[in-house]
């Protein structure tokens, strides 16, 4: 049977999706844990700079 | 001996409540009044909403808290603020009615040497016929009754779906003017990991519908974020994680009637349209509480206090001026209100000076756009600036010693899209300032280095952590002023 043609031009056609890596590295134990700092540290200097 | 009156007892008016009690408790006179017994850690409601949390762990009781600070817990309603006294008193009164079992219906009134009006949000879930759970015919996530609510009758739908049938469910704003978008945010990608838990999501249509004018606004008229090589803006992420999941969405969007089983809206260009839905949470529009205020000669000065939304106005710049003119400057620093410098708004209660996000108007002349959020970060960091001031000027300083500006502050917000130890995820979005800054960042008007966005389990593991440590901290636990706001 022949795959029909998607429908374009609809709502879901156009944002980016996640690749599979992308998809994997979310819940990568390892990539997240590492994340987890980075974001931690991210949010220290955002509160650092937001008191006066 | 001063005596401090917070009206409120949530994110603000809490924060507020720990740090004086702290500083001032033991020499000091403060009171807390909150028609509410209990503390409701807000932001996991959505978790309560899936089943995935219990009332008890969003919730605790507030009065043995306040008791360890010497803090006088009133459970009542504040109804009026006499800031000049009254016939029968030279010193500023709060007038309060009790909500608690055994003094239901009983009024009283309290001095105060100073006061801070941390009241809230009123859920206006009349502005909108049919919307809410009480009266209408949608859930909420506000409080965690509704979130109770909206939890059984998710349940109750996925267990007709395991006998076959199929459900729409609406997630989003439920009126024009509505903010706290992120909340129902969260609630739709918690629906959506519910329903792939119990196995029946090829059986749902989730449909998201807000008044944002493109997905991501979140009512700061959304962010920039640099990412893969580009700087781009927010949108271009919410609408792929939607797609991703499944989701189809509406923006631009007022809801403007809740019959069973069908939402009516409108949308920017003035035409009007229907939803079918089997189950709906949408978000209500916020107004300030219902209190009035009085002069000493019991003349109503409610509109020099209040805003007419009811929000308390403070110092921040109120005269109307269009979009392109608006600044940081507009935004308040010490959340003094200008006539009264012993009045304080804080959290939600103080008015804002304007919206974030650029106002907008349906053909019909409708307005499509969501209000400034004040909830959470900000919220707690105003609330410690002014029980800062508050000391200060109770040991003798003559004005607010401490800031807690929005266009100088920024904000993270992690949006739980799914809650599982290791399959979980959530989207971990920061911003700074809140309020754009085009003086200071003329591209995009925020710190590009502190504004980023996120997808991922570390998002999970953060906002399940900071559950813990913001409950741990609320309720003074060993250590509880050293941990962050």
């Amino acid at each position: 049977m022949t795959a029909k043609n998607k429908e374009p031009y609809q709502q879901a056609y156009y944002p980016p999706a996640p690749t599979g890596l992308t998809r994997y590295m979310r819940t990568s134990l390892v990539w997240q844990f590492y994340r987890f700092w980075v974001i931690n540290l991210k949010i220290l200097k955002l509160l650092l700079r937001s008191h006066h | 001996m001063a005596r401090i009156v917070i009206l409120g007892a949530g994110i603000s008016g809490h924060t507020a409540a720990r740090y004086l009690g702290k500083w001032l408790g033991k020499q000091h006179a403060i009171s807390v009044v909150s028609p509410n017994a209990k503390w409701n850690w807000i932001p996991s409601n959505i978790w309560v909403g899936v089943g995935q949390m219990t009332e008890q762990q969003v919730t605790f009781e507030l009065d043995p808290i306040y008791k360890k600070l010497n803090i006088a817990f009133h459970q009542a309603k504040a109804l009026s603020i006499h800031p000049d006294g009254g016939a029968d008193s030279a010193d500023p009164f709060v007038t309060l009615e009790y909500t608690d079992a055994t003094r239901a219906g009983q009024t009283a009134s309290i001095p105060y040497d100073y006061l801070i009006n941390a009241t809230g949000p009123k859920l206006n879930f009349g502005a909108t016929p049919g919307l809410g759970p009480d009266e209408g015919y949608t859930t909420s996530v506000c409080t965690p009754a509704h979130a109770l609510h909206a939890n059984e009758q998710l349940q109750s739908a996925i267990a007709k779906m395991r006998q076959g049938a199929t459900k729409t469910f609406v997630v989003g704003t439920g009126h024009g003017m509505c903010t706290c978008q992120g909340a129902a945010f969260e609630y739709i990608y918690n629906v959506d990991h519910a329903l792939r838990e119990a196995g029946v999501r090829d059986q749902a249509r989730l449909y998201w519908i807000s008044n944002e004018y493109e997905l991501g606004d979140f009512g700061m008229g959304g962010v920039h974020i640099k990412r893969g090589g580009y700087v781009t803006n927010g949108k271009t992420f919410a609408e792929s994680l939607m797609v991703e999941r499944g989701i189809e969405w509406t923006v631009r969007a007022a809801v403007k009637r809740v019959e069973p089983g069908k939402i009516h809206y409108e949308i920017l260009d003035g035409s009007e349209h229907e939803l079918d839905f089997d189950f709906a949470m949408l978000i209500p529009p916020f107004a300030g509480q219902p209190m009035k205020a009085f002069d000493k000669a019991g003349e109503d000065i409610t509109a020099d206090i209040f805003a007419p939304n009811g929000f308390m106005k403070v110092d921040a710049d109120y005269k109307p001026k269009p979009y392109e003119d608006w600044s940081k400057a507009d935004w308040p620093n010490t959340y003094q209100t200008p006539k009264y410098k012993n009045v304080f708004a804080i959290g939600i209660a103080f008015a804002p000076p304007h919206l974030i996000s650029k106002p907008m108007q349906s053909a019909n002349g409708t307005p499509i756009n969501p209000a400034p959020p004040r909830t959470g970060m900000p919220s707690a960091a105003i609330g410690k600036a002014v029980a800062e001031s508050i000391r200060d000027m109770v040991a003798g300083a003559p004005e607010p010693t401490h800031t807690a500006n929005m266009a100088r502050m920024g904000a993270a917000c992690v949006a739980s899209t799914g809650s599982d130890l290791f399959k979980g995820t959530a989207a971990t979005m920061t911003v700074f300032p809140v309020v754009p800054d085009y003086d200071t960042y003329p591209e995009y008007g925020r710190d590009m280095n502190l504004t980023f966005g996120e997808i991922g389990l570390a998002g999970h593991w953060m906002k399940y952590i900071l559950h813990h440590v913001f409950i741990y901290q609320a309720k003074l636990r060993p250590g509880w002023s050293l941990l962050p706001d």
